[in-house]
């Protein structure tokens, strides 16, 4: 899949806003006042940003309101509506916070999941795709809720909570890697289903059916080389969960925290490169790319 | 809505033998133009005149080699080029319809045929994500999302005449490798078209049941197989083995010299 820069940022910053909220939906930290403008301000940066960006690959983003009808059927309008409950639950009782200094615990709770939902209807907008096999996984929601929450606690400076998520947020980035590279070749979808010729012999493409690119191309028949590959997997693993994991056993201060959190979000941003670039969507299969 | 029905009352769609397309393109190049000219957005290119062209098409002729395997009494089985057609399947349980978060995506109860309202579509392209066979395809200069029709503003059109009344890629089709009409019902061309020849779904572990047909490419004729004569092989024996008469006499004579 083509890894476009709107969609990389979006989960990647939005995820950890989200993830945030979470955090501070449960009183983690107990905050109130300035220090919790600032919080909230931070964590509504990057889930709105994130939000924002979303809406750069759409071809007609004035009509974006019409993506929260279909919540019946679609993962992606569930994102949508319940990232705009969990902003605005999330609104008022950080509001009801900071200005009044009331504190609206069940508000609070309420929000906290509704920015918990949103990231998993996030996941599932790719676990979900049968045309993709190494996001068709219920890894695939484990993988995104267990990042946002270990950056989110990361972020809120809930450094026990950080310690115990953040190495189960690298164990399942490894399992997911690990199933994710068998993914495609277990789906049974190979160049014998997608043509049906395979009774025949061995399919080959001997020609493709236009010269020049085209959109299927850009979008789906991205490919990476297995040795950069396993670079950026180091870089993701390293920055994103070890180094500051590490740095969360050295005294804390908030020179530290600022480190272990942009090299988290560096490392996250990697993971998340690849996540796009490396799948495969089956439609490559007709052009004979996979 | 983005759900599917439960049950259509008709099932149009289209039949593709594979074993008489030429690979001419030619359904390309009237899906293109009929498409560009009739119903919703043009279907745009993109620098068509410099050395980066790109474009939308809803059909695309794929070309495949297929290497029989080789076996002991075929020991060089010779490769077969398989032209390939492909365009909207519309599938019964069609992924693309689902995933569609503005309801811009459907299927409709009166004929299974898939479509995009382009004024509610907001190109965000997870339809075509969900597709597994790439039918869909995300207009550049539109912005929204592009798909074959069945070209419903010609199978129902009154205006037109009665023999143009299928979609322009059959219509238009030299070599009749293309057939249009109803699976759901048994009696219908398609249908028994696809019964007698074992017609086929692309990628059916995929689970979208496709409502289009292929049929399979006919045994080859295996010339390159050693053993195997020609029907009309006893017919262009030679039937005299030694020349007899005056031509018997002159070889003999020629041999003595």
């Amino acid at each position: 899949m083509h890894p476009a820069p709107s969609v990389i940022v979006f989960t990647t910053l939005s995820g950890l806003g989200f993830g945030l909220l979470f955090w501070l939906g449960f009183g983690l930290p107990d905050v109130s006042g300035w220090v919790a403008f600032v919080f909230f301000a931070i964590a509504f940066g990057l889930a709105v940003g994130g939000l924002l960006a979303s809406t750069f690959h759409l071809g007609h983003p004035e009509r974006a309101i019409k993506a929260f009808s279909q919540w019946r059927s679609s993962w992606l309008s569930r994102e949508g509506v319940a990232a705009v409950g969990a902003l605005v639950t999330m609104g008022i009782y950080a509001a009801a916070l900071i200005f009044l200094d009331v504190k609206l615990a069940p508000l609070g709770w309420i929000g906290a999941l509704l920015s918990l939902a949103t990231v998993y209807a996030t996941s599932m907008i790719y676990a979900q795709l049968k045309t993709v096999p190494r996001w068709k996984t219920s890894l695939t929601p484990a993988l995104l809720v267990s990042i946002s929450l270990a950056g989110g606690a990361l972020l809120a400076g809930q450094v026990t909570f950080a310690m115990i998520l953040l190495p189960i947020a690298a164990v399942i980035q490894v399992i997911w890697w690990v199933r994710g590279d068998g993914a495609l070749s277990e789906s049974g979808t190979d160049m014998a289903s997608a043509t049906g010729l395979g009774n025949i012999g061995q399919v080959r493409a001997f020609e493709p059916p236009h010269t020049g690119t085209n959109y299927l191309l850009r979008e789906f028949a991205f490919q990476v080389g297995r040795k950069h590959s396993m670079k950026l997997r180091a870089i993701a693993l390293g920055l994103g969960f070890i180094l500051p994991l590490l740095l969360l056993f050295v005294p804390f201060g908030h020179v530290l925290a600022f480190l272990a959190i942009l090299l988290h979000l560096i490392g996250i941003a990697a993971s998340r490169w690849l996540f796009f670039a490396e799948a495969e969507h089956v439609v490559g299969l007709y052009y004979g790319k996979r | 809505m983005t759900t599917l029905p439960e049950t259509t009352n008709r099932k149009l769609g289209l039949v593709i033998d594979l074993d008489t397309c030429v690979g001419c393109h030619a359904c390309v190049i009237s899906c293109k133009g009929w498409n560009t000219e009739n119903y919703g957005a043009p279907l745009s290119d993109q620098n068509a005149y410099d050395g980066a062209a790109s474009g939308t098409f809803l059909n695309r002729v794929h070309s495949y080699e297929v290497q029989p395997l080789a076996t002991s009494e075929m020991p060089h089985p010779a490769a077969q080029l398989i032209h390939f057609p492909k365009s909207c399947l519309h599938c019964e349980d069609a992924p693309c319809v689902t995933v569609c978060p503005t309801g811009a995506s459907y299927k409709r109860v009166e004929d299974g045929i898939v479509l995009v309202n382009e004024t509610d579509c907001i190109g965000c392209g997870l339809c075509a994500w969900a597709c597994p066979y790439g039918a869909r395809e995300l207009d550049a200069a539109e912005g929204v999302m592009k798909k074959c029709t069945l070209c419903v503003d010609r199978i129902y059109n009154e205006n037109l005449p009665e023999v143009d009344r299928v979609p322009a890629c059959v219509r238009t089709c030299p070599a009749g490798a293309r057939h249009f009409g109803d699976f759901a019902d048994p009696e219908s061309n398609v249908s028994k078209l696809s019964a007698e020849r074992g017609g086929m779904s692309l990628m059916p572990e995929q689970e979208t049941k496709p409502v289009n047909r292929y049929l399979p490419p006919r045994p080859k004729d295996q010339m390159d197989q050693p053993e195997q004569i020609d029907i009309l092989a006893p017919f262009l024996e030679p039937i005299v083995e030694e020349p007899k008469g005056f031509l018997g006499w002159l070889d003999k004579a020629l041999e003595k010299i």
